[in-house]
């Protein structure tokens, strides 16, 4: 029931555009759904911690980062909850030029880690093409040799070997490779709209870990 | 000077027939003013737009270049006003006649919408009657998903092997249906492992999925007669931040060995850094998204991909609810519409001069 009015209530402010009901669909985004996710994000850390006491306790394999993570969670949430986000909290934040204020730790720890990971995304682009590029069959060959024009036809190289090489690169970009990518569209259209209705009509429970009765 | 000069033996033509309306289909908060260009348009700076309550006093409220027609200006609602609009040359402006007073108000449908709302309808429509069809017993044909079909031997495959099996529901939050579709999964892969006592990893990017995900392993576990074998550490949260999340996963896939990854869900650039790590600890991966971006990385590094509505379709397909069935036999006649309809469109927009585009804006 509960599910069937929210999923109301999420639909007919995308038609009625009248501040009497939007007001209403952005209280339920922007403070219920944030109180709600609040709430389940004690929980969440609660399961991490759980998680990693208990595999300090076992001494599960590789439990010392356990420690690790442990300690800089407590550190940083000392450090965000009293030191505010630029360090004007109740908790000094700076020693002489030095600071450590939740902000520069972001910046300065959590940002550079990220970038790191995804610079590993251009290793892992490289042994996927290798992959994707052996010709051990008709489809593959037909990616290969799509790749391999498209590729040329960016370069400036590939203008030299055909006038036509760039523009017939940029054909292959916008038609067939948009005519497939809109096939899968319309597909994830519909299967949205179709779960969607499954689930507001109570078919589909599954995923409140029910059955579909 | 010359500009006074100008001024003196050049006049020039203002904007006429200023009409003002209250902004069609908006929440309120704005009016519309549109008026035939300045006769001397071409030699203009600008046009200025001025407003006035009482007719009398009328303050500046903005400007728009050269070229241009109309321009909608914020407003109270219930308040009427009144507009004039100068071309603006220079030190010189003409003003245009003042419009009629306009209030602007809220409207209670956006009938821009009026075209998406049909299709839905009719779309919707559609799968309601094969759900309809379904229950009272038809017998329903889906086609084979090979990647669906391949989740029992994965998870043979684990109990086999005696390693765990890894769920990865991506970085997806409880609204994506991506994200809902692979808890309607998780469910299922987590009764074969209650059945087949294979551990299960769980890590979650998200605190209100894996709240969400923890009852649905929990509830499957009771489902399948297991809830002893339900361990609550299998199903945990990591952190919400992308590739934090994607180094977790990734350090999980080196350290358990997992014999099956499922990463199904909804997924980023992360995508190919779990794929790609997965492959090379040799485990049999399943995947499935509906980011089309993301879906060639997919497909090259794992052994099965669940491709867009797929996804959505794998709960029906792997419980075989009949009411579920009846909703993708619903999907498909709607795609042929569509391909029929765009056909048509195709053929009636190449043919004639029908404006068949309006009809899809």
């Amino acid at each position: 029931m509960l599910v069937f009015v929210f999923g109301i209530l999420g639909i007919i402010p995308f038609i009625i555009p009248h501040p009497a009901v939007q007001n209403v669909d952005e209280y339920l985004r922007n403070n219920l759904l944030k109180i709600l996710a609040a709430f389940a994000l004690i929980l969440g850390l609660g399961s991490l911690l759980r998680v990693h006491i208990d595999k300090m306790k076992r001494k599960g394999q590789n439990w010392q980062y356990s420690w690790v993570l442990i300690l800089t969670f407590v550190v940083s949430a000392i450090i965000g909850l009293f030191g505010g986000v630029n360090g004007t909290g109740i908790l000094p934040t700076r020693i002489g030029s030095f600071p450590f204020d939740i902000w520069t730790i972001y910046l300065n720890v959590e940002v550079p880690l990220g970038a790191t990971m995804f610079a590993l995304l251009s290793f892992f682009m490289a042994s996927a093409a290798y992959r994707a590029f052996r010709a051990r069959s008709t489809e593959a060959t037909l990616l290969l040799a799509a790749a391999f024009v498209v590729m040329l036809g960016v370069l400036p190289f590939g203008n030299r070997i055909s006038p036509h090489l760039p523009s017939f690169a940029q054909w292959i970009m916008d038609v067939p490779n948009v005519a497939g990518q809109r096939g899968i569209l319309f597909g994830v259209a519909l299967g949205m709209l179709a779960t969607a209705l499954k689930i507001i009509l109570g078919i589909e429970r599954s995923w409140l870990g029910g059955g579909g009765e | 000077m010359i500009s006074v000069l100008v001024a003196g033996i050049f006049t020039l033509a203002p904007p006429t027939n200023v009409v003002v309306s209250d902004t069609p289909d908006d929440g309120g908060g704005a009016i519309t003013i549109e008026w035939q260009l300045s006769a001397d348009d071409a030699q203009l700076q600008r046009y200025e737009i001025y407003r006035s309550e009482d007719g009398l006093k009328y303050d500046k409220v903005g400007f728009i270049g050269r070229g241009r027609n109309a321009y909608e200006d914020e407003t109270q609602d219930r308040t009427p006003y009144i507009y004039k609009v100068a071309a603006i040359m220079d030190t010189m402006r003409a003003l245009s006649e003042p419009s009629t007073p306009v209030m602007s108000s809220a409207q209670w449908l956006d009938r821009n919408k009026i075209n998406i709302i049909i299709t839905v309808l009719l779309l919707g429509g559609m799968i309601l009657y094969f759900i309809y069809r379904a229950r009272r017993g038809r017998e329903l044909y889906v086609r084979k998903i090979s990647g669906l079909q391949a989740i029992d031997d994965a998870i043979g495959r684990a109990t086999e092997m005696g390693k765990p099996i890894l769920y990865c529901p991506g970085i997806g939050y409880i609204e994506d249906i991506a994200t809902i579709a692979s808890l309607s999964i998780l469910g299922e892969v987590a009764k074969k492992c209650g059945q087949y006592d294979t551990k299960l990893i769980n890590p979650h990017f998200d605190p209100i999925v894996y709240t969400v995900a923890r009852e649905i392993v929990k509830e499957a576990y009771t489902d399948v007669g297991r809830p002893d074998a339900y361990d609550p550490d299998s199903v945990y949260f990591v952190t919400d931040s992308q590739f934090a999340y994607a180094a977790a996963v990734d350090g999980i896939m080196l350290r358990e060995r997992p014999a099956t990854n499922f990463l199904v869900g909804w997924f980023r650039a992360e995508s190919l850094i779990l794929a790609e790590t997965g492959a090379s600890t040799g485990a049999i991966q399943i995947a499935g998204t509906d980011q089309v971006s993301q879906l060639p990385f997919f497909v090259t590094a794992c052994d099965y991909t669940l491709i867009g509505e797929e996804l959505y379709a794998a709960s029906a397909y792997i419980s075989r609810e009949p009411l579920l069935l009846g909703a993708i036999k619903g999907e498909d006649y709607g795609k042929i519409i569509i391909v029929g309809i765009l056909v048509a469109a195709s053929i009636l927009g190449l043919l004639t001069k029908v404006p068949i585009l309006q009809l899809f804006r």
